[in-house]
């Protein structure tokens, strides 16, 4: 796994308190992990913060997932 | 129509003397000063170097951290007292319509400590905006009664009221309107606070409200003593289940005290200062008293706002001899803030707790703290210092007083039938 994959995983599992073993890449922050609409703001606005990327609205709206963010700040990550 | 009865069927506290009901009582009957060295943050630098803090607090013990995260230090408060008073009152009873329970709470300030922490973040920045989402809902003080309502199911009325110091007691007088006008069955009130923080502290600092007794700060809070010099912060929570009597009764439920009569006032004076003559207080416990029906003789136990401010503790001493006349010298009062420092929004939730457990165990709470007499105070006046007393409360009244002019005084009493 990168270690922006690792750090990811490592803000969801802070973040919205769940297992390691629930943060598959297909796991969907709402559906899976339990995270309300404020979870997913804060969630983007600490990938924001960590990979010093900012992340427009309409992109935010299609990272949905542990895999979607993964792939998303695999790419645009300084 | 014909109003409704009023009874206290649970309780609940988290104090800087102790974190349950039990503890708090002990702690006040045994006249132990919560005041202590400031853990909270670094003051170092500031005038006030102690205050009133909860003591071992654990949020864990209570929340799982992603739901400790999203709540300020005060909701956390507030959540873990409403949950003592509710099991205690068995409001966790699926039986009950939840659409006639409400929660009515009392805080003066909020989440002072998540708004301070969001703007330096901001100062700190480069001007980009980066607010938490959870900023606004940790900060604004009704998320307290939101969050105990969301917990429990509670969908009766909610909001929570703000007179700085008379906060809780507001709450307590609304509660008490809403069940004895038959709107509701059950209210869930009391009132919590979370102050001690940079700005709480450096904010009442400059108001010269507080005690700057850094030498030893456990005898700082000496209400109607020569040598107070400002009020001791405090923070913590109460909460305090109010229920329509009959009610009460047919559940079977605990009664700890019947609610019986609610004051309020304004200064109309000063923003902090109190009416030197205590106009204010004079009519708030005035009004409680025709609210209650009762005569002043009537009353056992002032629990008083007496927060060891050099002005505020003569206009209310002197309001208490306008208001009872000769029988102020049979009273009982007491400063519990000598103890437990000043919680705001929250004093008159634990300060009506003390006054409830004080008709329930026949023992009142001392003013701890005093060594000098004042000349200011009337020395017939009996302001239980030092010592707990022994009395058969069957009345007692708590009286607070807030910021802006505003001034709350409700009176409990003993169920005999």
């Amino acid at each position: 796994m990168s270690e922006i994959a690792e750090k990811v995983r490592a803000i969801i599992i802070d973040k919205l308190g769940v297992e390691e073993s629930e943060v598959t890449p297909e796991a969907s922050f709402t559906n899976d992990l339990g995270a309300d609409s404020l979870d997913t703001v804060e969630l983007i606005m600490e990938f924001e913060k960590e990979f010093n990327v900012s992340i427009p609205d309409d992109q935010a709206e299609n990272i949905a997932t542990v895999g979607q963010a993964i792939s998303y700040l695999e790419e645009h990550a300084k | 129509m014909e109003l409704k009865r009023v009874v206290v069927t649970g309780l609940g506290a988290l104090t800087p003397l102790g974190n349950t009901v039990s503890e708090y009582w002990n702690g006040l009957v045994n006249g132990v000063s919560g005041a202590a060295p400031i853990t909270r943050f670094d003051a170092s630098k500031f005038k006030t170097q102690f205050a009133c803090e909860v003591k071992g607090y654990d949020p864990e013990q209570y929340f799982d951290r992603k739901e400790a995260r999203k709540m300020d230090l005060f909701t956390q408060f507030a959540v873990i007292v409403a949950d003592e008073a509710v099991k205690d009152a068995r409001l966790d009873d699926e039986s009950l319509n939840k659409e006639r329970i409400g929660v009515i709470w009392g805080s003066g300030i909020g989440g002072l400590r998540t708004f301070q922490e969001e703007c330096v973040n901001f100062a700190n920045g480069d001007g980009t905006p980066r607010f938490n989402p959870f900023f606004i809902p940790k900060m604004i003080a009704d998320i307290s009664a939101g969050h105990i309502s969301i917990k429990y199911g509670f969908r009766g009325p909610n909001f929570v009221t703000v007179s700085a110091c008379a906060s809780a007691t507001n709450a307590l007088i609304d509660s008490f309107n809403y069940i004895r006008l038959g709107m509701v069955d059950v209210v869930v009130s009391g009132g919590s606070e979370a102050a001690v923080t940079e700005a709480g502290i450096g904010g009442f600092n400059a108001l010269k409200a507080l005690s700057e007794r850094n030498d030893s700060p456990a005898t700082a809070s000496r209400p109607f003593d020569k040598e107070r010099d400002g009020f001791v912060l405090g923070e913590g929570a109460a909460a305090i289940v109010l229920e329509e009597y009959e009610h009460a009764k047919a559940r079977g439920a605990k009664i700890y005290a019947e609610l019986i009569g609610g004051g309020m006032s304004a200064d109309a004076y000063h923003i902090t200062a109190p009416h030197p003559e205590g106009l204010g207080a004079r009519n708030v416990m005035a009004n409680a008293l025709k609210d209650s029906g009762i005569r002043p003789e009537e009353v056992d136990y002032i629990n008083v706002h007496g927060t060891s401010t050099p002005l505020g503790d003569v206009s209310e001493a002197k309001a208490i001899e306008y208001v009872f006349g000769d029988h102020a010298y049979n009273l009982n009062i007491s400063s519990t803030k000598s103890m437990t420092g000043h919680l705001l929004g929250a004093a008159g939730a634990i300060e009506a707790v003390a006054s409830i457990l004080s008709i329930q165990h026949g023992v009142v709470p001392p003013t701890i703290n005093h060594t000098t007499d004042d000349d200011q105070f009337n020395p017939k006046l009996n302001f239980t210092f030092n010592q707990a007393q022994q009395r058969d409360v069957k009345v007692a009244m708590s009286n607070t007083f807030g910021f802006g002019g505003h001034n709350t005084s409700v009176i409990f009493k003993k169920v005999t039938e």
